[in-house]
């Protein structure tokens, strides 16, 4: 081996689901000190591949090399051995251990004992090295969604990872975290670790990589270091083959209020809620963005105003009727749609047809049934309008709903929401994991109601997205509301401090 | 060599039909080593558990009768699965439905025409609400439906036991049986001459109509949704807890409406040994249908194949009559295996590290 090798190559990897060409002859490499961006649509083929080099699908064809020796992956265990690490877009931690414990897990000691001084020796020599650190008898629990990833990291290093796989990695962090991880990375390469890292947020690719990598339906459409001179329009066309425009937001009169929560207490217990106190407003033509990082309260606020989970206090009003039992049906029947953060798991059931899934909220209404009795004709008619509508990529009306890529089961639960015209549209996490070209589709349709005086809200942990759609950003923290700020004055800055639960220079 | 499973972007339909059969060979095969362990001629046991029950009209009926009450516990296995309801107490509500219509049928006094049609009734009832219990346990207090609905079975059965042996015994009889059901109350017959009754059709016609409700209303949608994914189909606006609920009564209304049958149309009276667990069998026939309602009528006539077959096999070639209960457990395990293919594929890698 000299300098030259590649730590980490895969030559000519491809595989087949069926008649679908997941991976077409990708020839990937990667060298010490690299940070290799990994950029592409949803259903390009990134996540298969990442799941063949870390042992979960075998490939057809091609093989996988490091530091120029061919290995055959065939499990985790075996990546792991080739020193392979990667660090999921959801952690696989125990939130009931400690630091030091959730690094044993799945370590064999000698005589089947737990070295536990041998491992906290480690964990300090990593800490010094890579200047990552973490107390290791803290609770896993206890820790940040940014502290719980460092362990992540320690953990594919303790393992002796020297080629790390990060997926999404800052989807879940502030701004000011996600600045600690780039801190991290690039003194992981200082030490000649190779380095993919997977986003969907061209600034951060641009800011981080030295070298990216775009894929398209399965095929690699180029291998570019990464010069000042790109333009996020090439790197957009390259991935989605057509030319983007970024939507356009004109002024929209802002009227009469349309949804609004007063002094909202709910999830929790009523002692200990987790959404304190929380009000706001929603009017007719704009769109309010909310803004944290997850796990503050969101997701309960979302259920709240979808009616599914009932507040312990406060009142919910929508467009001036107050809701005196908010429920699911009371919420939909008064024109509340909902495009929830869970696709898979609160939105649609994978399992069943696609045209199931999308009427699932609206079955028990005209077309679709009368007294109790299915219309099926209704239902494949309305189903087939909206794909073509929304050109929605589909095999079929009948196709398992769980067989569409992200971006068009995005799509799918926008159709299924504005066939109804809502007065309110709640979305959470719009964009999260699916391509630049439908997370402009779906931007476009946001801001096509607004345009017509409907109110958005708009739940997001990616600030880009908030700053470019909304008209105001407030900013959720430990269950609170931590300020409300209007578009034209929010910075990474000051929404990040918020996010971060400081509050003294917003007001 | 290592083995390992992949998960499939979707399974094909050609396997979908397939399986069981699949399956159904793979028992087939396996329990014929046990028949050659039991010293039997394998092709020749097998030739006469199919023959004996298919190789006259009065033996294709007799067939029909046995898997009469196997279509319904199959239907009521079905449709609980489908909600992800775990009934696995059709055997108890099968016996409740027998004694409902046996109580029914004992009263002297009742309109002569209403006798069958009330008997229906309150065996369907008494089956159904017996379900809605677990049921309520599961949506209200989180209790296991698997647990409950399994030892609620043995408390009807012990509590009918009881009966049998004290107030409701027959005092005629010297056995634990109940009271004969009135000449009127009793299921009329099909076809002369033989014992094909009343309950063959009420099979015939739930079959069809399971399948409709699934199919065709808002209901069977809502079961189907819930099933699949319970947070998605709350979401959306479905109550959990009144689908489960409804599926339950549906669910253990089957399986009384089997308890019906057998009573009114076989053996006029409820005795210890009324069912030869149709409800437990009603598990493996749904699984094998992989819960599709019209799929339970053929799965049913097999497992009524096995089961009748079974004794002339024994009878003939000296094979233990207990073999229907093996090729019972068998097919259950080679259908869930095989299920498993449906969504995975098996991948055989020859090396290991280059």
């Amino acid at each position: 081996m000299n300098e030259t090798t590649p730590i980490l190559a895969l030559r000519g990897i491809c595989k087949s689901f069926g008649a679908v060409h997941a991976n077409r002859d990708v020839d990937l490499t990667l060298h010490k000190g690299d940070i290799l961006g990994l950029l592409g649509e949803n259903g390009a083929g990134k996540t298969t591949l990442m799941n063949i080099l870390f042992g979960t699908y075998a490939a057809d064809a091609g093989r996988i090399e490091v530091d120029g020796t061919p290995v055959t992956i065939d499990d985790s265990a075996a990546a792991i051995d080739c020193g392979i690490g990667m660090v999921h877009q959801h952690f696989h931690l125990v939130p009931s251990h400690n630091v030091i414990e959730n690094l044993m897990v799945g370590q064999k000691g000698k005589y089947g004992l737990l070295d536990r001084a041998g491992a906290e020796a480690r964990l300090a020599k990593i800490a010094e090295e890579y200047d990552l650190k973490l107390a290791p008898n803290a609770l896993v629990g206890g820790l940040t969604v940014g502290e719980q990833q460092r362990l992540e990291i320690i953990k594919a290093l303790f393992r002796g990872a020297r080629i790390l796989i990060l997926d999404e990695p800052t989807a879940v962090l502030t701004p000011q975290e996600t600045e600690g991880l780039f801190k991290a990375m690039r003194a992981l390469t200082e030490r000649g670790l190779g380095v993919i890292f997977i986003s969907h947020k061209l600034f951060e690719v641009r800011e981080i990589t030295n070298r990216m990598m775009i894929m398209r339906q399965g095929a690699v459409t180029a291998t570019l270091d990464n010069t000042p001179e790109l333009t996020d329009r090439q790197l957009g066309e390259l991935m989605c083959g057509h030319e983007l425009t970024p939507p356009e937001k004109p002024a929209v009169e802002v009227g009469r209020v349309l949804l609004r929560l007063s002094n909202i207490t709910a999830g929790g217990t009523p002692e200990r809620p987790v959404l304190k106190d929380v009000s706001l407003e929603v009017r007719a033509g704009e769109i309010l963005g909310l803004a944290g990082v997850s796990g503050n309260g969101q997701s309960q606020l979302a259920e709240v105003i979808s009616g599914v989970l009932p507040p312990h206090g406060g009142q919910i009003e929508i467009d001036g009727e107050v809701l005196d039992r908010p429920s699911v049906k009371a919420v939909k029947a008064r024109g509340i749609g909902r495009v929830p953060e869970d696709r898979m798991g609160t939105g649609l059931v994978t399992t069943l047809p696609l045209s199931d899934s999308m009427v699932l909220p609206r079955i028990d209404q005209p077309p679709f049934s009368r007294y109790g009795l299915v219309n099926r004709a209704a239902i494949r008619d309305f189903v087939k309008e909206q794909v073509e509508r929304f050109q929605i990529k589909t095999a079929g009306v009948d196709v398992r709903t769980g067989t569409l890529s992200g971006g068009n089961l995005q799509k799918v639960l926008l159709a299924r929401e504005l066939a109804w015209d809502p007065l309110v549209l709640l979305v959470a996490q719009p964009t999260r994991g699916i391509d630049v070209g439908a997370g402009e589709f779906v931007h476009r349709q946001f801001l096509d109601l607004r345009a017509r005086g409907r109110g958005l809200l708009v739940i997001s942990e990616d600030l880009e997205e908030l700053f470019t759609l909304s008209d105001r950003i407030a900013v959720i923290f430990e269950g609170r509301i931590m300020g409300i700020v209007p578009a034209a004055e929010a910075t990474a800055q000051n929404v990040g401090l918020l996010m971060a639960g400081f509050q003294e220079d917003a007001a | 060599m290592r083995l390992r499973l992949e998960q499939r972007e979707k399974s094909s339909p050609w396997l979908n039909l397939t399986l069981p059969l699949i399956a159904i060979a793979a028992t087939l095969v396996l329990c014929g080593g046990l028949i050659a362990l039991a010293g039997a001629n394998v092709i020749e046991a097998y030739t006469v558990l199919f023959a004996s029950t298919l190789d006259s009209k009065f033996n294709i009926v007799e067939t029909i009768v046995k898997a009469t009450p196997l279509v319904l516990t199959g239907l009521a296995v079905a449709v609980a699965f489908r909600a992800k309801f775990w009934n696995i107490g059709a055997e108890g509500q099968f016996l409740l439905g027998a004694m409902a219509a046996v109580f029914v049928g004992t009263q002297e006094g009742l309109p002569t025409w209403s006798l069958v049609p009330l008997m229906i009734l309150c065996g369907i009832l008494a089956g159904g609400l017996w379900a809605v219990l677990p049921a309520i346990l599961k949506t209200r207090f989180k209790v296991d439906d698997v647990v409950t609905t399994l030892l609620l079975n043995f408390i009807v059965f012990y509590a009918m036991m009881a009966l049998l042996d004290g107030p409701w015994k027959d005092p005629l009889s010297g056995y634990p049986d109940s009271p004969d059901i009135l000449m009127d109350a009793e299921f009329p017959i099909l076809l002369r001459a033989t014992r094909l009754h009343l309950g063959a059709l009420l099979a015939a016609v739930a079959a069809v109509f399971v399948w409709w409700l699934m199919r065709f209303t808002t209901l069977g949608f809502a079961i189907r949704a819930v099933g699949e994914s319970p947070r998605a189909a709350n979401y959306a606006g479905h109550n959990i807890t009144k689908v489960i609920i409804l599926t339950a009564l549906i669910s253990g209304g089957l399986a009384g409406l089997a308890g019906v049958g057998e009573a009114a149309g076989l053996h006029f009276q409820v005795m210890a040994g009324i069912s030869t667990g149709y409800g437990y069998t009603g598990i493996v026939i749904a699984m094998l249908a992989r819960l599709n309602p019209l799929g339970v009528v053929p799965s049913a006539i097999f497992f009524a194949i096995i089961l009748t077959g079974a004794e002339a096999m024994s009878r003939s070639t000296g094979v233990p009559v207990f073999l229907a209960d093996v090729i019972q457990g068998t097919a259950l395990m080679t259908m869930l295996i095989a299920l498993l293919f449906t969504s995975y594929r098996l991948r055989v890698s020859l090396t290991r590290h280059g």
